[in-house]
């Protein structure tokens, strides 16, 4: 109910984002008309099948993609390109440079920006998410959870203020994702990012999640929000109660409920 | 290679498509020596070993059947005739057909690289110079050099073996190099814009490293190319100054032929150490997809 204070206004807000894309078969609607607000320090979660229009969303978001029409604002500034400042973007899979070691790979962003590597900030953050001592070797040396640990902290090491990740743990094994998941809510807990986090796995969706955004394809719209009330901090335990399954079912059902026009026409 | 029993395959050496990985276009080192992996002890010993026997063997043959040298020198003579007043007889041959070969090859494999990273950008002239591309490649360039020398070039320097060297080198380079140049990873490249990076920082810090093992594949079929075409155009018109191909058509028109052989085999040795060379640069920068 605060509308003069600049800090109660969203971090992200998504005006009527429209993406049309010219595809030899025609013109593709990926993203039609979506409009959302992510507040400070917020985590939501986008689910939806493929080619709903999620990475597009967040691509656009991240400044990596022109929207045909529609606005995104971040920080109250329309995006217009990267905004790397503000913004830190993680990838499907880890997305890790294989020619060089994790140090190297972790300079990256401060590289391009021309700026020096905050040693100490570094050396915190690798402690912090179990990768000390694994500074110089190489991606292909480390197993694929240790990999996501290390683009997370090339994601961290500018210190941006919004996060955006695209399915980041979709190719991990379950036990490796609810590790992962763990880590995320420990480091935006103490670090109160603002994450907007696409995954196609619900149960995902519903740990991590304030809110969970539920998309369906062709055009990619907007399909419902779910709150997710769920006390934290979570455990994995929760995942196993009836609550939690329950509301699986119900996200599960809206997803579904998207895809079947495109099911038939096929 | 379908005919071919699957554990056989590894053994075949070549190539062709079997040995280069297709993530990112990247490049099996091993896959360029035919055999996976470092060599073992065992390996290395039964190299040496069959080199050994092929050279006593065919010394006895030759000796036993009493072979004039003529028809096929001994390969004790060979070596003989190597040590025989070398500087006159090889060494200065050799600077020269170095001096055309780094020459040619420099100025070859720097337009072809360069000429890799602009085609590459836009698809359209890609395609356009292509066929164009093809055609340097499958001419064989040695035979322009008595062209060059009466026309374009005229005179009886160095100059036409080392233009020859350069068309023959350049596209093996820009073809290879251009290959690594189109394997983008949208990923890749847009990770570094979603950190601000400007086109020349995604080219330096994406594109060109993702494309070097590939590159360096260029280079080292180039410099092959680029040693062949130099030796080759100094067999069919050398310089005034000689040139290692000269001297095999001198020896050859003599009958020497041990020195014919002596001639050949420093040939084999330069060619030898340019796949070394680049083997090692290739594992020092590019190994870093196993």
């Amino acid at each position: 109910m605060v509308l003069s204070s600049s800090a109660a206004k969203p971090k992200i807000q998504i005006r009527g984002a429209t993406k049309v894309y010219e595809a030899k078969t025609g013109p593709v609607h990926a993203l039609e008309d979506f409009t959302l607000d992510v507040d400070d320090g917020e985590l939501v979660c986008i689910v939806g099948l493929s080619g709903c229009g999620k990475t597009t969303l967040l691509w656009s978001t991240a400044g990596l993609h022109a929207l045909t029409s529609g606005e995104i604002l971040v920080n109250d500034t329309p995006v217009i390109g990267p905004r790397p400042d503000e913004i830190g973007m993680m990838f499907q899979d880890a997305n890790l440079l294989p020619w060089r070691s994790i140090r190297k790979n972790i300079e990256l962003p401060s590289e391009i920006k021309k700026q020096h590597v905050d040693e100490e900030r570094v050396a915190m953050l690798l402690e912090e998410v179990g990768l000390a001592g694994f500074e110089h070797s190489f991606p292909r040396e480390l197993s694929g959870g240790m990999q996501q640990r290390a683009s997370i902290v090339r994601a961290l090491t500018t210190d941006p203020g919004i996060l955006l990740m695209d399915e980041p743990f979709g190719a991990l094994d379950a036990f490796t994702r609810d590790e992962m998941n763990l880590l995320l809510m420990r480091l935006w807990t103490e670090t109160s990012k603002t994450i907007v986090f696409v995954t196609h796995n619900i149960g995902e969706a519903i740990f991590l999640a304030d809110r969970i955004v539920v998309m369906t394809p062709r055009p990619g719209r907007l399909e419902r929000i779910f709150e997710v009330d769920l006390p934290r901090p979570r455990t994995v335990a929760m995942t196993f109660e009836p609550s939690f399954i329950e509301l699986v079912h119900e996200i599960k059902s809206v997803v579904e409920r998207g895809a079947r026009p495109v099911a038939e026409v096929r | 290679m379908s005919e071919v029993p699957k554990e056989l395959q590894d053994e075949i050496p070549s190539f062709d498509e079997e040995h280069v990985s297709h993530d990112h276009g990247t490049v099996d080192w091993t896959g360029l020596t035919s055999v996976r992996g470092a060599r073992s002890a065992l390996e290395v010993g039964t190299v040496i070993a069959i080199a050994v026997c092929v050279f006593f063997g065919t010394e006895l043959i030759l000796r036993i059947t009493d072979t004039p040298t003529y028809i096929f020198p001994k390969p004790t003579a060979v070596v003989q005739a190597l040590t025989d007043d070398f500087w006159l007889q090889y060494g200065k041959h050799l600077v020269v057909t170095l001096q055309e070969f780094f020459l040619g090859f420099a100025i070859g494999s720097t337009i072809g690289l360069v000429l890799a990273a602009v085609i590459t950008q836009k698809p359209f002239v890609e395609k356009v110079v292509a066929p164009y591309i093809i055609i340097l490649v499958v001419t064989p360039m040695l035979a322009l050099v008595p062209f060059l020398r009466l026309s374009l070039i005229r005179g009886t320097s160095i100059w036409p073996i080392v233009a020859a060297v350069a068309l023959a080198s350049g596209p093996m380079v820009l073809i290879n190099a251009a290959t690594g140049f189109r394997r983008t990873d949208l990923a890749k490249i847009a990770l570094a814009r979603s950190y601000g990076a400007t086109t020349f920082q995604v080219f330096r810090k994406i594109r060109f490293p993702l494309a070097l093992p590939m590159i360096i594949v260029g280079y080292m079929v180039g410099a092959i190319f680029g040693l062949l075409t130099a030796v080759g155009g100094e067999m069919v018109s050398a310089s005034d100054q000689g040139g290692l191909g000269h001297q095999l058509i001198y020896f050859f028109s003599l009958i020497r032929m041990e020195n014919f052989g002596a001639v050949l085999l420093i040939i084999e040795l330069l060619g030898l150490s340019i796949y070394f060379v680049f083997y090692f640069i290739g594992k020092r920068w590019a190994s870093w997809e196993s």
